[in-house]
């Protein structure tokens, strides 16, 4: 077997702490530096327990020590990012980028992932973008004249973070600049709502589009298989309401039940956002492990 | 006594009745009565406020750029104010907009138990030198000191005043004397209540609510808003009169734009059998016209809908959870 690709995680919150335990199942990458701010926090343990080195230096780490990694994921939030970025770049380390920064290339593994696999900077998007965008893809590539599409997700409250809550604007934002370039319609809008109920909710997203016209069976095979590609990056991801038409409005929804590796399995959508970002992340390990060949 | 601040939600709650379709000359024409009233704060928009204007909760007949506008022209006096859920408007897009049109007070809001979400753009309205109210919706769905915590976080974000919502019209007067008494030992600044009338109870909890120490009280001309209604402001007024509670408000003048909203409130809210059973259920009133709508294409009770929601422990702007619920029914 191949040489696994050394990767990075900076920022040791939710969504790093979740990319850290699932990277430990694959089969190209091995995460061998977990950095963030403080060797207290709850990330930081569990990292320094599963025996993955720890740092509290957070970017200082890759400028002493450019050569740790090939690439990292940045977790830590949209106003780092913009600072962590060129750094990046610089030190010639692939930053995978988990926050609504805008910086770098918009990524749907599902819809254009061999695209981002030679970019410096790869963006997420939102967790909303990535359950949402595939669909509304597939709405806008059969239909014509798709004149407006919304997505509204919804998440648990417990799956909620700090960042996530104080960074609600930047999320829409992001979302709606994935739809315009993934999804390929100019007039769109995101909306996200926290559900705080017990039992937590499973992550859930509706997609509308608004169209004069609509015969419904065309959407169907490729809705199944977009379902089928997303399935093999995100195993609990399923449409929930098959596609609806009434009154000049298709309404598709989709459910995320996560793998419950950190947070339980109601937060599909750090489970979705984080699977994406593997997968881009094992196809530019692919990538460079040929390159490498092809040197020796 | 202290002088009680009337909020008038006509021009937004109002616009959940008839699914949003209030029109530019109707915001005009109430506008310009509602500062004659003498009323407060008159609230305009969307039902879900700025930026809502959605396939999930409704598109609006006007932009928000148009209603605020218009009635921005008519009003001197009384405040300009808005509705505001992080989730829905953006800074950027939505709040910037309005301060530039001239809207006088941000009502910030969001469900009860997620205050935290409200920090920046609290903090944003600040900054910008307008007034800032923080609104918890759905407040009967936390306990009390629950409540409070999430209430004092939006005075420390910076609200100047809170503002309880109780959008499922479940209270009973004892529920809102425990809460707004709660708030009013907590906080520094003021202290709102916005009644729903499911269970024929918005003025009486309004009164409650003004004994225990609101000074803020929001309501409606003939209770125009989601479900089964607000308060209704032509009574509120008169008790308030009666009860020697000053609220700014000429009660003949109030009425009178009474008579003018009979312009464009096509149907008296009244508490119909499914809004007894929204408010006993808890869920979000604004819900009911979409309820109505699919129950009537799936041919499922209107009533069953509302229960299911209400063991799911939806929040406001989860409309696309009836449609879901009322397919599950349907199915059997």
């Amino acid at each position: 077997m191949m040489k696994k690709i050394k990767v990075g995680i900076i920022g040791s919150g939710n969504i790093g702490t979740d990319l850290l335990m699932k990277i430990q199942r694959s089969n190209f990458i091995e995460c061998t530096i977990f950095v963030g701010r403080n060797l207290n926090s709850k990330g930081m343990k569990i990292a320094n327990e599963i025996g993955v080195r720890i740092s509290d230096k957070s970017i200082q780490f890759f400028i002493d020590e450019p050569d740790a990694v090939d690439i990292v994921f940045d977790a830590t939030s949209a106003t780092f990012h913009k600072r962590h970025a060129p750094i990046f770049a610089k030190l010639g380390i692939k930053a995978i980028d988990m926050t609504p920064s805008q910086i770098g290339d918009m990524c749907v593994p599902a819809i254009n992932l061999m695209d981002c696999v030679d970019s410096e900077n790869v963006n997420m998007i939102t967790c909303g973008g990535q359950a949402s965008i595939p669909i509304a893809h597939c709405i806008a590539n059969t239909y014509k004249d798709v004149k407006y599409i919304e997505t509204v997700s919804v998440i648990s409250s417990k799956s909620a973070g700090p960042g996530t809550r104080a960074n609600l604007d930047e999320y829409i934002d992001n979302t709606e600049k994935g739809l315009k370039e993934l999804a390929l319609c100019d007039n769109v809008k995101s909306i996200i709502n926290i559900n705080p109920a017990e039992p937590s909710i499973d992550m859930q997203t509706s997609i509308f589009a608004y169209l004069e016209e609509c015969d419904l069976s065309l959407l169907n095979a490729p809705i199944k298989e977009m379902v089928a590609t997303i399935q093999q990056y995100v195993p609990g991801y399923k449409i929930a309401i098959d596609a609806l038409y009434e009154n000049n409005r298709l309404m598709v929804m989709v459910r995320v039940k996560g793998l419950g590796d950190y947070l339980p399995s109601y937060a599909g959508n750090l489970d979705i956002i984080n699977c994406a970002a593997i997968s881009v992340a094992e196809a530019m390990a692919a990538k460079i492990q040929l390159q490498r060949k092809d040197h020796a | 006594m202290p002088k009680i601040s009337i909020s008038d939600a006509t021009l937004r709650d109002g616009n959940h009745a008839i699914r949003h379709q209030l029109s530019k000359s109707d915001i005009s024409i109430y506008a310009k009565a509602a500062e004659a009233a003498g009323i407060g704060m008159l609230e305009v928009g969307h039902g879900n406020g700025l930026g809502a204007s959605s396939m999930q909760v409704g598109l609006a007949k006007e932009t928000d750029t148009t209603v605020l506008s218009a009635a921005r022209d008519e009003l001197s006096n009384t405040l300009l104010s808005v509705h505001v859920i992080p989730g829905f408007a953006t800074k950027n897009r939505d709040i910037k907009n309005a301060i530039d049109i001239g809207v006088d007070v941000f009502r910030i809001a969001s469900h009860v138990t997620e205050a935290d979400i409200t920090q920046r753009h609290i903090s944003y309205v600040r900054e910008k030198g307008k007034k800032v109210l923080g609104v918890l919706m759905m407040s009967h769905m936390a306990e009390v000191d629950v409540l409070v915590e999430e209430a004092m976080k939006m005075e420390y974000y910076g609200a100047q005043g809170i503002v309880i919502m109780d959008s499922a019209g479940a209270y009973l007067p004892h529920d809102v004397n425990e809460r707004i008494t709660a708030l009013r030992k907590e906080l520094k600044g003021n202290v709102g209540f916005h009644g729903h009338n499911n269970l024929s109870l918005a003025v009486a909890n309004s009164i409650e609510a003004i004994n225990c120490g609101a000074t803020i009280i929001d309501g409606c001309a003939k209770g125009f808003g989601a479900g089964a209604g607000n308060t209704q402001l032509e009574p509120l007024i008169a008790v308030c009169d009666k009860l020697g509670h000053e609220t700014g408000v000429n009660l003949y003048k109030m009425l009178d734009a009474s008579d003018v909203a009979s312009q464009f409130v096509e149907t008296v809210p009244i508490v119909s059998p499914t809004s007894v059973i929204s408010g006993l259920s808890g869920v979000f009133s604004g819900y009911l016209k979409r309820v109505e709508l699919v129950a009537k294409e799936f041919s499922v009770d209107p009533r069953d809908i509302f229960v299911e929601l209400g063991k799911l422990k939806v929040v406001a702007g989860q409309e696309d959870m009836i449609l879901k619920v009322a397919l599950e029914l349907a199915e059997g």
